[in-house]
């Protein structure tokens, strides 16, 4: 005890040390040290360059839909889908979850004045806006970015005839890669330890909301999981620049001659492609889990609050968010099974592939019984939640197909696995975006979004997924495959299918342009919005609960919230209102039944006094 | 503190809840300062850094269609017009793993408050640190000048039976990446070093940041255990 309490003090001396509050514009907007604020730099740069993302998959479609009719070239083509796919899973999803998300929820869910290395957290920041410009950059070097498709398989993305791996393109995005692995660790720490360390009073790990666990479990998961693509990111630099062969294989151009980097490096010879696949999955896997993770939590506490009840089974969430995290570890090959694995291996990993989606499951029926009777409110939020809840149900359907060899290996790399992981990671974890970023615009800006907007965004964007991306799991039956700007007279497609494509094409285009709704509402609110209480939504977690909204420097003024109860108390039997919010004292409020007592508030009785 | 203390003996659950209940405890879980728990969680994020290269490395080695050289000729020293295999790895490990001991006992005088000995103490393990990037230097010129090894792979005519153009590659690159961990750790040591012996920590009366730095070290360390039994031994 007396150690503890020293490092207490300790903690305490760290934490004024380095904390008045910042002066200028400079200090306070731009190289800001405060979690909020990165948490808002980190969202909007992602924003940002989600757009890019959303453009350039308006170009794919364009050329999908109608091709040759847009003067879309093969080679812009490839490039297009490869940007797009790494724009939107890296630079999108997973910095805005966890840059952004993470840092706007920890530190106010947990208590907390701010996160544990406050200057570190602004470096992540620097570091992730470093590595966004590298990757747009390559869009201004000769020869463009990269066109070797998202998972940057060697040999073609060494290949000389890849466009981007002559210029620049290819060296651009893997030093982008690893520029973003440096800020991802550098905020992943942050939050851990933050996590880990840094709770107010009460709040133990089985009392936080369930965002908070997703957040946690994600940013464990990129400090063990990024690591793979940092190596094979390096490895890949070496075999572009100096000529080593990790990856490249003897190889002949279209001239019978070898292949090597440049003139005065011997050829390739002896690499193993299979090699990057592995490392490159290793980091692949967990980091749709990455995305994923965050996004359950935040659906879970978004739903619960819109429906004023109680999350169904916390502990079992909380469990499923674990196991979920380990299992996401061992299943990686099953994006390699036309790899040509030995069979027991392909056995091994679609167990694992099954196994995994137990937890998954038990979070999907702890949704709906959350729903069950509850006392739903349509708010903005809640639409998107309730749409989570349908595109993540049918896209982990599909994979529950996928993960059978038998069935993996026909439908490999068609438009079938194509609408599987756009409704299942792309589309799931985006609507689970949409629900945290209109559940807490007004604790953000203290403004409300507007409604008509906000509608109009949800119901043309619902419907529109649905539009695009189920006819794309009938065209990969069809055996349409990926990544062909154009297919010609050597497929034989019914025609149906040509038009099939036109037709998702300008049903993709109306979804993306309703996205300017969004981004002009989000603007306008943010400065003409109807002005926000404290607490709109009547949510009982910490953050809602601030002194002043949106939350200043500092967050709680002069002392720190102490925590009573669990982030679930909605409904609450002979409770004045309907829910307590996590800082409510016992004493303020009717008996709780014993059961509660037993589940959420073990060991920390003492605090309640 | 004691109240928590008192209500967690009256009201600790048993068995599996129990284990649940300690995990989940208040505040904080670990009952160490932030930045030690930082670096631990950062060794293993670092730990899966090696990992994937050694991996990576025993991958090639094992799927390279051509043959492997005999490192135990690549690797020898000539003494006396004798090679001698192994002979300046054996003394660079023998230095490394001795500036894990004089860390070790600086973090043993820091937390007396002996700031005169941690100084001297850590300014010698950085010593020993800077001997091994320099033989570190000296293992890669001979190699490069001499062996007429090249990270792409033996120039031609080189005297070595097995010419896989993995080696020289991943042997470049993971000592390469070792030897940076290294000369990081020396400036980091180095600058704590100096700041012990501003008295910055006395004033603060927390020297903490010595032994923070010493897992960083004593992480360099280990790792470099794993490499030389990879490298050098198989």
């Amino acid at each position: 005890m007396a150690k503890a309490e020293h490092v207490e003090a300790e903690q305490h001396h760290d934490d004024h040390d380095d904390h008045h509050e910042p002066q200028g514009i400079w200090q306070k907007y731009i190289f800001s040290q405060d979690h909020k604020i990165i948490a808002i730099q980190y969202t909007l740069t992602a924003i940002f360059v989600g757009l890019i993302g959303l453009g350039l998959s308006g170009v794919m479609r364009l050329q999908l839909g109608f091709p040759g009719d847009f003067g879309i070239t093969d080679a812009f083509y490839f490039q297009a889908i490869t940007m797009h796919g790494m724009i939107m899973v890296v630079y999108l999803l997973t910095a805005l979850l966890l840059g952004g998300f993470g840092n706007y929820l920890i530190p106010l869910m947990l208590g907390a004045r701010d996160m544990a290395f406050p200057y570190l957290n602004m470096l992540s920041y620097w570091f992730y806006f470093v590595s966004v410009v590298v990757l747009l950059a390559s869009f201004f070097v000769p020869g463009g970015p990269t066109g070797a498709g998202w998972t940057l398989y060697p040999p073609q993305s060494i290949l000389p005839n890849t466009p981007g791996a002559d210029g620049l393109g290819i060296v651009l995005m893997i030093g982008s890669l690893a520029i973003f692995i440096v800020a991802a660790t550098m905020g992943g720490l942050n939050y851990v330890v933050t996590v880990l360390q840094l709770r107010a009073k009460g709040m133990t790990l089985m009392r936080m909301p369930l965002s908070i666990w997703g957040i946690f479990t994600a940013s464990i998961l990129a400090l063990l999981a990024f690591p793979a693509l940092f190596v094979g990111a390096v490895m890949m630099m070496f075999d572009n620049l100096l000529g080593t062969s990790f990856f490249m294989p003897a190889i002949v151009d279209a001239a019978g001659n070898l292949v090597s980097a440049s003139p005065d490096k011997p050829a390739y010879s002896g690499g193993s492609p299979l090699l990057f696949q592995h490392l490159f999955w290793y980091f692949g896997h967990p980091e749709v889990y990455i995305v994923a993770l965050p996004a359950f939590g935040v659906i879970s506490d978004v739903l619960a609050t819109h429906a004023r009840k109680t999350i169904f089974g916390y502990h079992m969430m909380v469990w499923a968010i674990l196991a979920i995290g380990v299992i996401s570890f061992v299943v990686w090959a099953h994006h390699m099974f036309v790899s040509g694995m030995n069979p027991y291996f392909g056995f091994f990993f679609a167990s694992t592939t099954l196994v995994i989606a137990i937890p998954t499951a038990i979070k999907v029926y702890n949704w709906i019984f959350t729903l069950w009777r509850g006392n739903i409110r349509l708010n903005t939020p809640m639409l998107w939640c309730i749409g989570f809840i349908s595109t993540f149900l049918i896209g982990g359907l599909t994979g529950l197909w996928l993960g059978n060899v038998i069935v993996d290996i026909p439908l490999s790399d068609t438009y079938f696995v194509i609408a599987h992981f756009h409704l299942v990671m792309g589309v799931s974890a985006v609507f689970a975006i949409f629900a945290g970023l209109y559940h807490w615009f007004p604790k953000v800006t203290g403004r409300h979004l507007n409604k008509i907007m906000s509608r109009t965004h949800f119901w043309v964007t619902f419907v529109g997924v649905y539009v695009v991306f189920l006819p794309m799991h009938y065209l990969g039956f069809e055996g349409m495959p990926r990544r062909y700007p154009s297919y010609g007279e050597d497929f034989n497609f019914p025609a149906s299918a040509t038009d099939l494509n036109a037709f998702i094409t300008i049903a993709a285009i109306i979804m993306g342009i309703v996205q300017f709704v969004f981004i002009f509402n989000m603007a306008w609110s943010a400065f003409k919005g109807k002005k926000a209480e404290g607490n709109p939504w009547e949510s009982t977690t910490l953050e809602w609960q601030t002194p002043d909204t949106p939350p200043v420097h500092g967050n709680w003024g002069p002392s720190l919230p102490v925590v009573h109860r669990w982030a679930y108390d909605y409904s609450v039997p002979g409770a004045n209102k309907d829910y307590l919010t996590q800082d409510t004292a016992p004493s303020a409020t009717a008996p709780r039944s014993d059961r509660h007592l037993d589940d959420h508030g073990t060991h920390n009785n003492g605090h309640e006094d | 503190m004691a109240q928590q203390a008192e209500s967690a003996e009256l009201k600790a659950p048993k068995g599996l809840r129990g284990i649940v209940a300690d995990w989940s405890s208040d505040e904080t879980a670990f009952k160490v300062s932030w930045s030690k728990a930082m670096m631990w969680i950062f060794l293993l994020s670092d730990t899966f850094v090696f990992g994937s290269f050694l991996i990576g490395y025993m991958s090639v080695r094992m799927s390279t269609s051509e043959p492997w050289p005999n490192t135990a000729e690549v690797f020898a020293l000539s003494l006396g017009g004798d090679p001698i295999p192994l002979l300046l790895i054996a003394i660079m490990t023998f230095i490394l793993i001795s500036s894990s001991g004089t860390m070790a006992i600086a973090v043993n005088y820091a937390y007396q408050g002996n700031k005169k000995m941690v100084f001297i103490l850590m300014m010698l393990t950085c010593l020993f640190g800077l001997s091994f990037v320099g033989m570190q230097m000296f293992e890669w010129s001979k190699l490069l000048l001499d062996e007429g090894l090249r990270p792409w792979g033996f120039i031609p005519g080189s005297h070595f039976e097995g010419d896989a153009a993995q080696f020289g590659s991943i042997f470049f690159m993971v000592t390469g990446f070792h030897g940076l961990h290294v000369s990081i750790g020396v400036i980091y040591l180095a600058i704590v070093a100096f700041r012990a012996r501003q008295g910055r920590y006395e004033k603060k009366g927390n020297y903490q940041i010595v032994e923070i730095a010493g897992l960083y070290w004593h992480f360099v360390d280990l790792v470099w255990v794993f490499i030389f039994a990879f490298f050098y031994l198989w």
